[in-house]
This record gives C-alpha cells, structure tokens and sequence, in this order.
C-alpha cells in the first residue's frame, strides 16, 4: 500500500474555504444571470406568439 | 517451448485478481441492479481487459490506450457524449418556472465543501478533481479530472458513476434527516406556462453565450449540451436528435466505459487514495442533497407559498433520477402530493448548474 499520495493537513481546509464561497456565489450570478434571461425570452417571445395567435384566430 | 503456456500465470498478481472481482462486481450490478448498465458493463468488463498479465489492450499500440488518447486526454468522448445528453433534456418545465434555476445553483454546495475537505489530503487540482464528483455529472467529471491533470481519473470516474446510480438509496436518508413530515406535505401546484417554441429554441443560445462569457472555460461542456438540445428542439433534425439521444450516446459511453478502464490497473487503482476518494465522492453527494434542501428551508423563512424544500434535492444533476426520488417520497408522504413537474424542473437545472461549477472550478484551478 502506497501512501505517498496522501499528505493530510487540516489547515488546507480552512485555507481554500474561499473557493467555496468564490464558487457557490459565482454559481448563483450566473444562474441569476441565466433566470433573467430567461425571463427575457419570455417576455420577448411567449407574447409575440400570444399575439400571433390571437390575430390567426 | 511450452514456457508462453505458463508465463503469464507466473506474473499474475493478487492485486490483478483482485480487480478481476472488482471488474466483476461492476459487471453483477450493471447486470443484476441495472445500475447505470451502459456505463458500468464496459468499465467492469473493461477492468478485467487490463488486468491480464501482459494485456495487449494496453501500452503503446494497445486500443485501449490509443482510445484514451484519441477520446478521453483530449475530453472528446464526455464532450460528444454531451450532445446526446443536451438531445435528452426537455427544458420545458424550467422554462415555464425560472426560479427553479436556483435550486441547482444551491445544490451545487457539496462540489465546493468536497473540494475543501479532499484539500486536506491531495493536492488542489487533485482535490477540485474530487469535489466534481458531486456534479452528478460523468462527463463533467471526466472533463475537468482530465482537464486539471488529476492523477485519479479511474477511482473518479468509478465514484461518479456509481454514487449517480445509488441516488435512489443516498438522497432520502438525507432529506428525511433535514425536513420534517409537516414540510414534506407541502403542496405546490403545477402552473405550467405557456413556452414558445422560440423561446425553447434560442433558450440553448443564450446559456451558451451567458456561460461563454461568465465562465469561458464552461464554454465547451455548455456548448456541447446547448448544441445537442437545439438539435432537439429546432424541429427540423428530429432524426439527428433520435440519433444524438441514442445511437451516439450508447456509442460513445461504451467507448467511454472501455477506455476509462485503462485507468483502472491494479497497481494505480488498489491505493488507500481510491478509498479516500470514494468515501469523498458520497459526501459530495450528501452535502449536494443538504445544500439543496436547505436552501429551500431558507427560502420559505420568506415566501407567503411555501416551497416543499425536498425539491431542492433535485438540484443535484443526476437526470431524471433525482427527480424521481424526489417526487417517490412526496408521494409517500401523502399520495395525492404530485411534485414530479417541479423537482423536474430542479433537475434540469441542476444540470445547468453542474456544468457550469466546472467550468468555474477550470477557471480557477488552469
């Protein structure tokens, strides 16, 4: 059995804690980003078809 | 003369027999369990291939190698596997109910916490390599594993796939333990909205371009799912899109399955790493499950109509099983509980939010 690979040290943790707070928030903005546009294609689009719709009825 | 007769059971190992039986149990529960048979019955089988004294599978000419260098060192393989996937996806029920999106975003937690913990005992890119694995997402683990240089793409790829099958037994522990029996009867009526087709065809575009911008090293992973969901949704390729979500997803994964095998000899894969790893890789997936639910929790401290916060379980991007998990338990709670369209919705989203993590976790680990 190979250990070397393995090298345990508890301070990492804390240390690279602010990838995870860099991360989740990153996520979120982009998803954010992501829930705008989509509301955004929406707004510019179901209505048009609404419209359309209603004018071929 | 006779000597080629018994040299190679001369140079048989214990380590190798014991990857056969390894092999062999990735084989029963392809098999036996049906879990994630196309991935798991070429890499069990696959596993007993280069574990042969002197395999001929593997080494310079061997296919097995000359395949992960075509297919998997340079990502293709994950890549197209991701057009057959974006092909499968409906995006409907996101599209008609955005804000499920931030479920997926919350139920991301688990890669970043994995990530920190398994820093603790590997190098980072090692470590970001592990967390991936709690995207729930094969391909995206395989992409950024390879893309980071971790030296652990084997033990990964095996955690990925078979925690991934192992939903239905991880996740409800996790979310009984995290939600009472008065939440879990939380009602949410489906308000399907009216979605466009316009807007299912230039919803793929935009994610492309949004992630491309945010987060350009996502722009491949992004892409390739984008691009097998327009084919999907265009209307116009419907036999492409058969094809993508078929023949060349069950194409490619076997190729995927065989090949990622090559990484799984005895002498890398039997290390105290593999172990480590895979007991990480659950606890990206319990923690993926807990951000989820909890954020729903948080959530209804402020909303008048209360979410069932066991939907923010979906957000892990295993597709659809999570979904269907979760809607099994709302139906347990109380039969006339429908969650299916939502925690749908949340899953989908999930695998939005997974690809784009990786490409996160590529930004800032390249």
């Amino acid at each position: 059995m190979n250990f070397s690979n393995i090298d345990f040290n508890a301070m990492n943790f804390v240390t690279n804690l602010k990838y995870m707070g860099v991360g989740m928030l990153g996520i979120f903005i982009v998803m954010g980003v992501i829930i705008l546009a989509v509301y955004g294609l929406g707004a510019l689009f179901n209505k048009s078809e609404k419209n359309k719709n209603k004018k071929d009825s | 003369m006779f000597d080629f007769l018994y040299t190679s059971f001369e140079a048989l190992t214990w380590q190798q027999v014991v990857m056969w039986v390894i092999g062999g149990l990735l084989i029963f529960l392809a098999i036996k369990k049906e879990m994630e048979p196309t991935l798991l019955l070429p890499l069990g089988f696959g596993t007993i291939l280069v574990n042969l004294p002197f395999s001929g599978a593997i080494g310079g000419e061997g296919p097995l190698t000359v395949l992960f260098n075509a297919g998997i060192a340079n990502e293709l393989f994950p890549l197209i596997l991701f057009i057959g996937i974006g092909a499968m996806i409906d995006f409907g029920p996101v599209l008609s109910n955005p804000k499920l999106m931030l479920f997926g975003a919350a139920a991301q937690f688990g890669i970043f916490f994995t990530m920190c913990l398994a820093s603790m005992f590997f190098p980072l890119n090692d470590a970001a390599a592990i967390g991936i694995i709690g995207a729930a997402d094969g391909p995206t683990a395989i992409s950024v594993a390879i893309k980071l240089n971790s030296q652990f793409l084997g033990p990964i790829m095996v955690a990925a796939y078979s925690y991934m099958a192992l939903v239905p037994i991880i996740q409800p522990p996790v979310i009984k333990a995290l939600t009472t029996k008065k939440e879990r009867l939380i009602r949410m009526p489906y308000r399907p909205g009216n979605v466009s087709k316009v807007t299912k065809i230039m919803f793929p575009i935009v994610i492309t371009l949004v992630a491309g911008l945010v987060a350009p090293s996502s722009v491949a992973l992004v892409g390739f799912l984008m691009f097998g969901n327009l084919i999907r949704e265009c209307g116009v390729l419907n036999s492409l899109s058969e094809t993508a979500q078929k023949v060349l997803a069950n194409l490619v994964t076997i190729f995927l399955g065989l090949t990622i095998a090559s990484q799984m000899q005895a002498e890398q894969f039997l290390q105290p790493s593999t172990l480590l790893i895979l007991g990480l890789g659950l606890f990206a997936f319990i923690f993926d499950t807990a951000g989820g639910v909890l954020f729903a929790k948080f959530l209804n401290l402020f909303l008048k109509e209360k979410i069932n916060p066991m939907i923010g379980a979906a957000g892990i991007s295993a597709f659809p099983m999570s979904g269907r998990v979760v809607h099994k338990l709302g139906l347990e709670e109380d039969p006339d509980n429908f969650l299916l369209m939502q925690s749908i919705g949340v899953n989908v989203s999930g695998q939005i939010a997974s690809v784009i993590a990786g490409g996160l976790i590529l930004t800032f680990f390249m």
